[in-house]
């Protein structure tokens, strides 16, 4: 008998754990879209959840690599800014420089990987808290941007095909840019799940002074996580930039907070070890319901604000319950 | 048999404040269990990690099969094939149990930064079945008790295939019977010629499973003796040197006075569960118990660090609510934490400001300045009194020794004028003669009214000082001892007296050791 209750102990648990937060989440988020069809006759239409799923691209690849950094228990304030860098270094490829396209792409996500590994070195190798790092990035590549842009912004015009990269369609009726978050969130996930880099990520942030204990070169797969935060936003600066048709050197900061409220909204724990990549999807797509519900309701941009961020602490906040019960 | 597979010479290692080892030599062979004993802070551990690489040593040699070696960080180590066994448990709590043995090392998949997670679980699942461990290899770290997962980690270091093997205190936390395991799976691994370092505080064992000591005191070396032939007291005579506090201090005789504290029926969760105990005036009250027995859980609860479920707390007879440090503070509560350095102190500042960090209403002025002139003048004064070792009142307390910031933070307390302090392992990392003034310290706190509860996962200590003895196991009470009737052996019956339901919980094969236990509860 207490054999009996005690092997299910485990079992709920687990059930306790992982699955009841993203059940959590993924609950949350068919609530506020229930919410909002019953609200307004216009929320549930094609077009509006098209709107919606690419309000959530930036965002949300954006949130795909910070997800690895909180993951480790760091942070990344850069990430916005970052993109903007992105941006503007593909446009000056494309624009200025007149090179193809996809040297345009590989431009700005190695632009993006450069950044998050000036950020890994400044974590890992100088010990600079990761506030402090990305906070000193964000400022650098806010300001680089607009110094090599010139503070204006520059136009993807002599390249038509640069547009339709994210607001072509390719499959059904569903923007480019959507897919390229799917088979990115895809890709973060293989990542994350089954490879070394991401292995390690949870290690260091579960205990990373045992993961180094274990001979795990911490310095270095930190680093590597930074880097790949960089890519993410490498990838979302080619989505903006392709989505507005344009480098926009002063648009990029509040994405980072933006990012990392999705992160954690979809469960990922500030103190590490623990998150996932689908949490993370669902924590976007909430934010930017969120705001097109409340849009379609007339309620004012302030008030908007003030409900994602009232989200957030909630968000948090159950989490904190869920965990103090266990 | 013979062949010399670690020999360390001349190794030298200082830590702001501490001499850790000073010309420490030892030699390892292949084949044999080497016991390395000394009292805490004698560098026993300090020196297994230079060897592990964790800390790279001042000056001195390592030779390795004869060649002299630099171990640069705990991966050379490994391929050197050496590998240690930390007494902190140093899993990855979110990480299945496979996922922490192969950390590190993973195999790979079809592409090389893929992971083989099948590969990965099934070794994993070998590795256990090999050393008899009921344990799924796809659990969670964090779902596992204290002891699983020391067990955990001793499957982790074998699957290295290492040569040498260092057990920094590997019985710690477990029962008799993980112990007669555990000893199977050092001889096995004695016969394929492993060299094993043991380091362990239960002589008792060293004669059951060593077959040679080697004594460390101070960050010194000693002597290496063959355990078949040396008694106990040789050991032990050894360990202590000057004999420094082996008399046992006397004792202020102050048992029927008045209960100053009452703790009845505690709970929380599974850490607590029905903890019930008094403390007398000028009493010192000693809780033994293995890691994660609940000894601090009950301490940090009594302080309100921690919320209770269920419990009530009486101060002279009355019922109080503490339901934050500061009510306990303004009680007359003090506790000392085992992390000073975290929770004791703030070690960038100085003397002066430590000692008044408890009370600072006490040097504010009407208009709430604070008097500085006061609080020098009474800094001043504890460490006149407690013989605190520093320049001036202005010493920032990261510059001073182990001894001495404990002194700091029980000048704290009393300066808050406690009557009730709970000392969390008061004597960890200080060294051995800072050790006996800190037990002078404590006999005089009691003998002056003060009560004192000293949690201490040193036995040898706890009997030394304790009126009454409180043993704890996974979070319940399991024995009470006068000063007079205690012994090692008695308290560690009652340590590792663990409920007849996690026994089964856990597996199988302990039940047979949870019937004895069964037996003694019904004893008593």
């Amino acid at each position: 008998m207490a054999s009996a209750a005690t092997t299910a102990a485990p079992r709920q648990s687990i059930l306790r754990s992982d699955a009841a937060q993203k059940l959590l989440a993924f609950g949350a988020l068919i609530l506020i879209f229930a919410f909002f069809s019953f609200a307004s006759p216009v929320f549930f239409t094609w077009e509006n959840i098209k709107g919606i799923l690419l309000a959530t691209a930036v965002n949300g690849i954006l949130a795909l690599g910070v997800t690895f950094i909180i993951i480790t228990a760091g942070i990344d304030l850069s990430v916005g800014t970052v993109m903007t860098l992105c941006a503007v270094m593909t446009g000056v490829a494309i624009t200025n420089l007149g090179l193809p396209i996809p040297v345009g792409i590989l431009v700005s996500l190695l632009t993006g990987i450069a950044a998050g590994s000036v950020n890994g070195f400044f974590i890992s190798r100088m010990g600079i808290p990761p506030f402090i790092a990305t906070l000193g990035m964000m400022m650098m590549a806010r300001g680089l941007a607009l110094v090599i842009s010139g503070v204006k912004p520059i136009y993807f015009n002599d390249a038509p095909g640069f547009r339709n990269l994210t607001m072509g369609t390719l499959v059904a009726d569903i923007p480019n840019a959507v897919i390229i978050l799917f088979v990115a969130a895809i890709i973060a996930a293989f990542i994350l799940g089954k490879t070394v880099l991401g292995r390690y990520a949870v290690a260091m942030g579960s205990n990373e002074e045992a993961t180094r204990l274990s001979g795990v070169n911490v310095a270095n797969w930190k680093t590597a996580v930074y880097a790949l935060g960089g890519f993410f936003s490498g990838l979302a600066g080619v989505v903006i930039a392709s989505r507005l048709n344009s480098a926009q050197p002063a648009l990029g900061m509040g994405y980072e907070l933006d990012a990392i409220a999705a992160v954690v909204i979809g469960g990922t724990s500030l103190s590490g070890g623990q998150g996932t990549i689908l949490g993370t999807v669902i924590g976007a797509f909430i934010i930017s319901t969120l705001t097109n519900g409340l849009r379609i309701l007339s309620v004012p941009q302030e008030w908007q604000m003030v409900v994602t961020g009232a989200i957030v602490i909630l968000a948090v906040y159950l989490d904190i319950v869920r965990r103090r019960r266990q | 048999m013979d062949t010399v597979l670690v020999k360390m010479e001349g190794i030298d290692k200082s830590f702001p404040g501490v001499r850790a080892l000073i010309n420490a030599q030892f030699e390892l062979r292949a084949g044999e269990v080497h016991a390395l004993v000394g009292e805490n802070g004698a560098g026993k551990s300090t020196l297994m990690k230079i060897l592990s690489g964790i800390y790279t040593k001042d000056a001195g040699h390592i030779y390795y099969l004869g060649e002299e070696t630099e171990i640069d960080g705990p991966r050379e180590a490994q391929h050197l094939g050496i590998s240690m066994i930390h007494q902190e448990l140093n899993l990855m709590p979110h990480l299945t149990l496979a996922q922490n043995v192969f950390i590190g090392r993973e195999p790979r998949g079809a592409l090389p930064f893929m992971l083989d997670e099948r590969k990965i679980n099934a070794q994993t699942e070998a590795l256990f079945e090999r050393m008899n461990l009921r344990l799924n290899p796809g659990t969670k770290a964090s779902e596992l008790t204290v002891a699983k997962q020391q067990m955990v980690e001793i499957a982790k270091a074998l699957s290295f295939d290492s040569q040498v093997l260092i057990m920094d205190e590997p019985t710690a936390a477990l029962t008799n019977a993980e112990i007669d395991e555990l000893f199977r799976i050092i001889r096995d691994l004695r016969s394929k010629g492993v060299g094993i370092v043991y380091i362990s505080h239960r002589l008792e064992e060293l004669k059951q499973i060593c077959d040679r000591i080697t004594v460390m005191r101070d960050g010194q070396y000693v002597d290496t003796v063959d355990a078949a032939s040396i008694p106990i007291d040789r050991i032990i005579s050894m360990m202590v040197g000057r004999t420094i506090y082996e008399s046992a201090p006397e004792l202020p005789e102050n048992r029927d006075t008045e209960t100053v504290l009452e703790v009845r029926n505690l709970n929380r969760g599974k850490e607590l569960i029905d903890v019930n105990f008094s403390l007398k005036k000028g009493e010192i009250l000693g809780f033994a118990g293995l890691m994660g027995a609940g000894r601090t859980e009950v301490a940090r609860a009594i302080f309100g660090a921690d919320p209770v479920d269920s419990g009530e707390i009486y101060l002279y007879g009355k019922r109080v609510g503490i339901h934050h440090p500061r009510t306990a503070v303004q009680n007359g509560l003090g506790y000392l934490s085992e992390d000073r350095k975290r929770y004791g102190l703030a070690t960038g500042l100085n003397v002066e400001i430590n000692n008044a960090l408890a009370s600072m209403g006490q040097f504010l002025s009407s208009v709430g300045v604070v008097n500085d002139s006061k609080m020098e003048e009474r800094a001043e004064q504890y460490v006149e009194t407690l013989a605190i070792k520093t320049p001036s009142v202005n010493q920032l307390v990261k510059n001073l020794s182990g001894g001495n910031q404990q002194k700091v933070v029980i000048g704290k307390w009393l300066t808050a004028d406690s009557d009730i302090l709970i000392f969390d392992e008061p004597t960890r990392g200080i060294d051995v003669g800072a050790k006996s003034e800190i037990y002078h310290l404590l006999n005089e706190l009691a003998g002056q009214g003060k009560s004192i509860i000293m949690i201490s996962s040193e036995l040898p200590e706890i009997l030394r000082m304790s009126h009454r003895i409180i043993v704890m196991c996974e979070g319940r009470i399991t024995g009470e001892l006068d000063a007079t009737e205690a012994t090692q052996e008695r308290i560690m019956t009652y340590a590792t007296m663990r409920s007849v339901l996690t026994d089964q919980d856990d597996d199988n094969h302990s039940t047979d050791d949870a019937a004895p236990a069964a037996v003694t509860v019904s004893q008593k």
